[in-house]
Parts: C-alpha cells; structure tokens; sequence
C-alpha cells in the first residue's frame, strides 16, 4: 500500500522513531530505579513480555543492557570488572557485563537499570538459566524457568494435533499458570485476563508486522540493512512486545517499508550484492563492521539474528484472544522453538533465504560469547555448500569482548571475499 | 554361546581385574561396542550427562555413554569453530572416525554447546539424531507428566530403531537390572568415602567407566566380583588430605590426571561421570516404569552445573558433598571452555570461602597429556593444609 504521506517524513522515520523509543524506554527504567521501583528481568527469546506487562512490570533486557556497553565502547570496563570477581575470560560476555551492571548498582552508559523484583526466563538459551542464577543468589528473587521444549531432530517439527505437540504445550501452559501467582505475589496485583487479552492483541499486531517487515526486504533493492536497521527493529520488538507503542510502531515500519518498495528506495546507492548474516552482530565494532561490507556494495538482506533474537516473532504468531493462556502456550512454544531452529538448523533456514532473497553470499560471524548460536555454524556451511552454489566467509570474533576482536584482519578476509564474489559475476557474465 | 563383550577381568586376580577396566576405560577404539555390534546387537549413544538408559536396555540395545576422550579430533575439528570444549570435537571424531558405529545417536540441551550436536550429526550420519528433552523446570509440578510423555516418545523412537515394541514388562525388567547397577555403585562410593585407601581414584573410575560401555548385567558381575575384594585389600591408611573432587559431569578429565590427583591425596567424592549415577535410589518396579523413571530423575536425583533446579543450589549441593564426604577440602575444576562449569567456579569458591574450606581451582582438558605443573600445584595446596 503505498500513502501519501510525504516521503521526507516516511523515509527513516523507523530508525528515528525506534531510537527515540529506545531512548525514552531507557529513561522511564532509569526513573523506576530512581524510584526504587519493580522491574522483571528477561531475555529476547521468550520474554514473557505479554504476562508481565498484565502485571504492568517493566521489563528489563540485560542482554539489551550489556550490547549496549559494547557498542557505546565500555563493555571492556565491564568485563574486567566481572573478570576481576572470578568470571572467566572464557564465558558470555553479556552475562560478565550484567554481573559488573549488578555489582555497579544499575550504572549503564544509557542509564539506571533497576533491581530485579522478580526474572522470568526460557531454556532458549542455557546461559540464560546460569545467569539467572546469578541474580536469584544476589537478590533472593523469585526465579521462573519457563522451560520449552524444541525441535527433537532436523525437520521433525509437530504440530497441533500431534499428541507430542500436545504433550509439550501443555507442559508450557501448565508452567504459565503456575508464572501468574508468583507475579501476583510479586505485585500484590490480582491477574486480569481482558487485560492480557488486550496486550495479546498488541503483541499479534506486532508479529504480523514484523512478519511483513522481513518479507518486505525481498525486494531489489533491499529496504533496510538487516544487521543495522534491523536491530534497531529488533530493540523495538523486544522492548516493547503487547504494548500499544510497539504495535504502532511496527505498523509505521510497515507503512515506510512498503513506501519504499513502490517507489524503489533502498540503502545503498548502487546495491550490488545481497548478503545473509548467520550469527551475532560484532558489536564491539558495530558501525564499521558493517561498512567494511556496504563499502563494496554488499548489504545485509536477512539474518538469522532477526528470527532467534525476536524469539520467533518471524513466524508471525497470532495468539487466539478467545482461549489467551492456551493461546499463548502454544505460540510460546511454536515461536521460541522457531528461534531455536534458526540457530540450531539454520541450514535450514539459510537455504529458504537463499530461495527467495536472491542472495550472493553469506557472512557466518560465530562469537567467543555465544556458543549456542556458534557452535554448529561451521557445520552448517559445509553442509550448505555441498547442497547450494552460494559463496559464504567465515570470520570469529565477539559481539563483547575488542580483545578477540582484530579489525584488520577482519577487512584483509572481508576485502578478499569480495574479490571473490566479483570474479564470480565476471565469469559468470563472460559464460 | 558367550554373548558377552568383556571378558578380561573373569577368572584373574583383582589387580589384574582392576587393569582390564582401566585398558578398556582408556581404549577409544570401543572394543566392547564393537564386539556388541559383531554378536548382531544394535548400539544407542547418548552424550552427556544423564540418559534414561533403561529405555534403550528393554530394547535389547546398548546404550553407549558418549564420553569423549583424548584422542585427537582431525576429521571433527573441521565441523567446529574455536571456543568450544574438547568433548563435543572427540565424542563427534569417534563416530567420523569409525571407532565406535552407531544405529542411533540422543542428545541433551545441557549446554549451549552441545544442544547443537543432534543437528550437527543429523548432518553427517544417516542413522537417526535426537535430542531428548529433560525437563529445566523440574520445580513445574507439571514436569514429571512431561517428562513421562517425552519418555514415551523416545520410546518409540527407540522402538522403530530397534525393530520391536518395548512393553513395560521389559521396562521393569531393565529398571530392576539398573537399580541393581546403581546400588552397587553407590557401595563403590561408600568405599571411597569410608576407606579411600582401599580403592585408588583411577580404579573407581574406571569401575563407573566401564558400566557405559557394556551390557549393565555384565557391570553387575564386575562389581559383584570386584566390590568384595576391594574391602577384603589389606592396604594401610595413609595420612592423606581428603578431597572433593568437582567439575567433572561432563568433559572427563584424563585419567592421568586423575591417577595424579590419587597419588597426592584421598579422592572421597566426586561427580565424575555423574550421569551414570545420577539417580539415587531404587526406581519403584511396580505401575508405570516410565512415569517411575521420570519422577525419579526429577525428585530423586543429584545434582550437577547443567540442571536448574531451585531445590538445589549448586554451592549448598557441593557443601552436602563435603561434609557427606567428611572432606577436608574441594578441587574445583572445570573442563576448559565449559560454560556451565567455569560459571559454577564462581559459587562454589564464594560459598567455600564462607565456610573456610579450603578449595584448588583448576581447568582441565582430555587432551592433556602433561601434569607436571598440575601435580606440583596440587601438592604445594595440600601440603600447606597437610602441615597447616
């Protein structure tokens, strides 16, 4: 749908208007904590924002908090300090810059970050379990594991109807009945189903959105760079996941992204090649990681990140306002399980972003921090490249820690790789 | 016909007994397994830390613990990126390499690490690669259903590999078989914390070692014929430090460097290999096996750096350990780049700190193949309690 609104005013407005958002989400925690408020600590996948915001807990993302000090260029102060009280240099550097975030009483670049009253969790990811572990023994606050069950193999995904789907939604549903008295307790708040109704509705809103957002940058040239605009997205997203801001916003991301595929406006000047981005952004480094690609005409399309870090918010879940707590068991489980497949069969999920992108490469960044998302990404690309012609680079680094960080090196490889892709086209144009 | 795979202790002197178990512990060419495989049976693997190995048992399979060991990981390396411990790189290498063939591989999501390796194997192997799902929020009192139900769906997984149905007969005939093999180990480990100076630390080991490589009967007649005699040995108690010895649910540290730690001191408890002993008391025989099993995991279980669980804190586990163990102090380890482990350092030395119990921190690798500093290290920590 293309509007008249003018596109001096539509063009960028996502990126303005989500920072400003992020902003203003960054001063309302700074008050809570200035207040001595309550706050929920959770994480992108599975944040339990849709319970939690019923209860009117602000949410706070401590895996928000720590890539910000990375990319505001202190996350080293951080981890130092977190090294210094014991934590190896060999550990995720989120959960190192939160510890030091803790033991500085909430002191952040962008803020204050309120204690925890209460933290919700998934099995999403397992440092998410020891990190909040780390929180129930410094605070004594109610810890809740919601604990979801993923893919068991390769395409072996169930569904509704299969008795071992069943077996696993109910599993879920059973724990966020048992997540509602702990919140009441917590809150002293009694649990209002029209209200969970309502923020049900805003987080639908959303996941179309976004839905429609990633599907968007099919086209040519591609509307948004996944790796810089889309986390902005992404904080978004997450942040504000079931409340009315959020869902506006992602219908005005809809409006501008639309807008610009009428009328043929992307990020690059010239786009020359669309990339795929498999793993964690290099945050240490954030804007000139991504220029040492956009330099030579390459931009990222797509990502795995933009599906496991939104908790599966791609798939574009709409929970059933009718039956809310069965609904939200059964999104829950189908969402978090997709943003596990993205990480863990991202073969997968690369190969039916290849079909329908028109991809040139693909950039696999494993990180020291994160070996769940790491782990299997060299596996992957060798399995992805017996079935797919796609040319792929392999770079490590951390989306934390500058010390594994070697930029010069990074551009030597990035640099050559697309001499690669170059000499490629020739060749395939000459034949 | 002799259908069993090992054979080496029967009819030998203890010592001798005790020598086959270490050689089988250490050979990664899995000789059993594939004498198994050559007498027509079927092999399950199952990585670390804890399996429900009666399932595959009822099957009249064998369920392998895939354990990893120092081998070096050629043909695995190019499958893994830097950052990542040794275990899930070798336990990979034995399959790749052949050493061990398997009709069906089951993982765990214990860490961030290995909860990939279902996908990576399903990428390499044709036999099927799964992933059992034990509960993380054993505090849910839905989680016992659950986990009955994940059961069940392993055991038609298990079924459709084995050829054959699993009837909860058969089910209750494994548990029985396995109750037997736990009590037997929780003797062995009466032992080490009664009189360590009966068995040394690598034999014990080696002793548990060797229960995930074979038929559980045959690891009964090994005890049966080894347990007796431990307690009959005549060896003197030596004026020894006793040690906890934490760290090793996972990735296995060397057996050189547990011969090490054996010959500086009294090892009196451990959680090595602590997956085989995970449950703690008899599983019930009678109504439902499965149901039986998993209520058992949930509430009758240890303890380990890979499962939540808000009835165990970790440190408050440890300190039980200790003074079960009426140890005099802790060697915390971790296996080099093991997350859960290396973070589970921090509690336990915090929590020992305030209970002035003196603890050595350490990583290890099953690679190593040197201790020389090591050893040096851990005498001078002992010494100075020893003539403290």
């Amino acid at each position: 749908m293309v509007t008249d609104t003018a596109p001096t005013d539509l063009v960028g407005r996502g990126n303005r208007d989500g920072a400003q958002l992020f902003r203003d989400w960054f001063a309302s925690l700074t008050e809570t904590a200035e207040e001595g408020g309550q706050s929920a600590y959770v994480f992108v996948m599975g944040s339990l924002n849709e319970i939690l915001t019923t209860f009117d807990l602000p949410v706070v993302f401590p895996e928000i908090n720590s890539l910000q000090t990375a990319v505001r260029r202190v996350a080293h102060e951080y981890l130092a300090e977190a090294e210094d009280y014991g934590y190896s240099p060999d550990i995720c550097g989120y959960v190192k810059a939160d510890v030091a975030l803790q033991l500085r009483g909430g002191d952040h670049p962008m803020g204050k970050i309120p204690k925890p009253s209460i933290a919700v969790l998934t099995n999403a990811c397992n440092t998410y379990i020891k990190w909040a572990e780390i929180w129930e023994r410094m605070y004594k606050i109610p810890v809740v594991t919601i604990d979801i069950p993923g893919t068991r193999e390769a395409d072996g995904q169930t569904w509704s109807g299969n008795a071992d789907f069943e077996n696993d939604r109910s599993y879920v549903e059973a724990q966020l009945r048992e997540l509602i008295p702990v919140c009441e307790k917590v809150t002293g708040k009694r649990f209002d189903i029209d209200k969970l109704r309502v923020v049900l509705g805003h987080a639908n809103e959303m996941s179309v959105g976004w839905k429609r957002v990633l599907d968007l940058n099919k086209s040519r040239p591609s509307l948004f760079n996944a790796l810089t605009d889309g986390t902005i997205f992404l904080g978004v997203a997450n942040g504000f996941r079931g409340m009315p801001e959020g869902s506006r916003y992602f219908r005005d991301l809809v409006e501008e992204m639309e807008y610009k595929a009428a009328h043929g406006i992307g990020t690059l000047t010239e786009e020359q090649y669309r990339l795929l981005f498999a793993g964690v952004p290099c945050y240490p480094i954030f804007r000139r990681f991504n220029e040492m690609f956009t330099d030579s005409g390459g931009t990222f399309i797509n990502s795995t990140y933009l599906w496991f870090a939104s908790g599966g918010t791609n798939r574009g879940f709409e929970y059933d306002l009718a039956k809310p707590i069965e609904s939200l068991a059964e999104g829950l489980l189908i969402s978090v399980r997709d943003a596990m497949d993205s990480m863990f069969h991202h073969d997968r999920v690369l190969a039916d972003m290849i079909r329908d992108y028109h991809v040139d490469g693909i950039i696999y960044h494993p990180i020291k921090s994160c070996r769940t998302v790491s782990t299997g990404l060299a596996d992957g690309r060798r399995y992805l490249a017996k079935t797919h012609d796609v040319p792929s680079l392999f770079i490590e680094s951390d989306m934390m820690d500058r010390r594994v960080v070697s930029e010069a090196q990074m551009k030597n490889r990035i640099d050559a790789f697309f001499e690669g892709l170059a000499s490629r086209r020739r060749q395939a144009t000459n034949s | 016909m002799n259908n069993r795979v090992f054979n080496e202790w029967r009819d030998v002197s203890l010592d001798e007994a005790m020598g086959a178990c270490l050689d089988l512990t250490e050979d990664h060419t899995f000789p059993t397994v594939a004498r198994w495989r050559d007498l027509g049976g079927k092999v399950v693997g199952h990585f670390q830390v804890y399996f429900p190995e009666e399932i595959v048992h009822a099957a009249g399979m064998l369920p392998v613990k895939m354990r990893g060991g120092p081998v070096e990981p050629t043909r695995a390396e190019a499958h893994f990126g830097s950052y990542l411990c040794s275990i899930i790189k070798t336990a990979l290498e034995g399959a790749l390499s052949g050493a061990i063939k398997l009709d069906l591989f089951v993982s765990h999501p214990i860490c961030d690490a290995a909860r990939n390796l279902a996908a990576i194997w399903g990428r390499n192997f044709d036999h099927p690669c799964q992933i059992l799902y034990l509960p993380q929020n054993p505090n849910s009192a839905h989680s016992a259903t659950y986990l009955r139900g994940e059961y069940d769906r392993m055991r038609r997984v298990v079924e459709e590999v084995a050829g054959r149905r699993i009837e909860d007969d058969d089910l209750r005939r494994s548990i029985a078989v396995f109750n037997e093999n736990r009590r037997l180990m929780r003797e062995l480990y009466d032992i080490k914390r009664e009189s360590p100076w009966l068995v040394r630390a690598e034999e014990a080991y080696a002793l548990v070692a060797v229960g995930g490589m074979i038929p559980r009967e045959e690891h009964n007649d090994l005890l049966q014929f080894v347990l007796p005699q431990l307690r009959a040995r005549t060896t003197k108690e030596e004026d020894r430090i006793r040690v906890v010895f934490e760290g090793g649910f996972c990735e296995q540290p060397p057996l050189d460097m547990i011969r090490m730690l054996g010959r500086s001191c009294y090892v009196v408890d451990d959680d090595l290999l602590i997956g085989l002993r995970w449950i703690l008391e008899d599983v019930p025989t009678e109504g439902d096996p499965l149901l039986n099993l998993a209520r058992a995991y949930i509430d009758g279980s240890s303890y380990s750096p890979v499962q939540h669980d808000l009835r165990k804190p970790k440190e408050k586990m440890l300190l039980e350990r200790v003074a079960a163990a009426r140890a005099d102090a802790v060697i915390v380890a971790a296996a080099k780049m093991c997350e859960p482990g290396l973070e589970e350092q921090v509690c336990y030395t915090y929590a020992l700190d305030e209970r002035d119990i003196p603890y050595f921190v350490t990583e290890f690798e099953e690679n190593m193949t040197s201790f020389e500093h090591l050893e040096l290290q851990v005498e001078t920590f002992l010494e100075n309690l020893l003539f403290a």
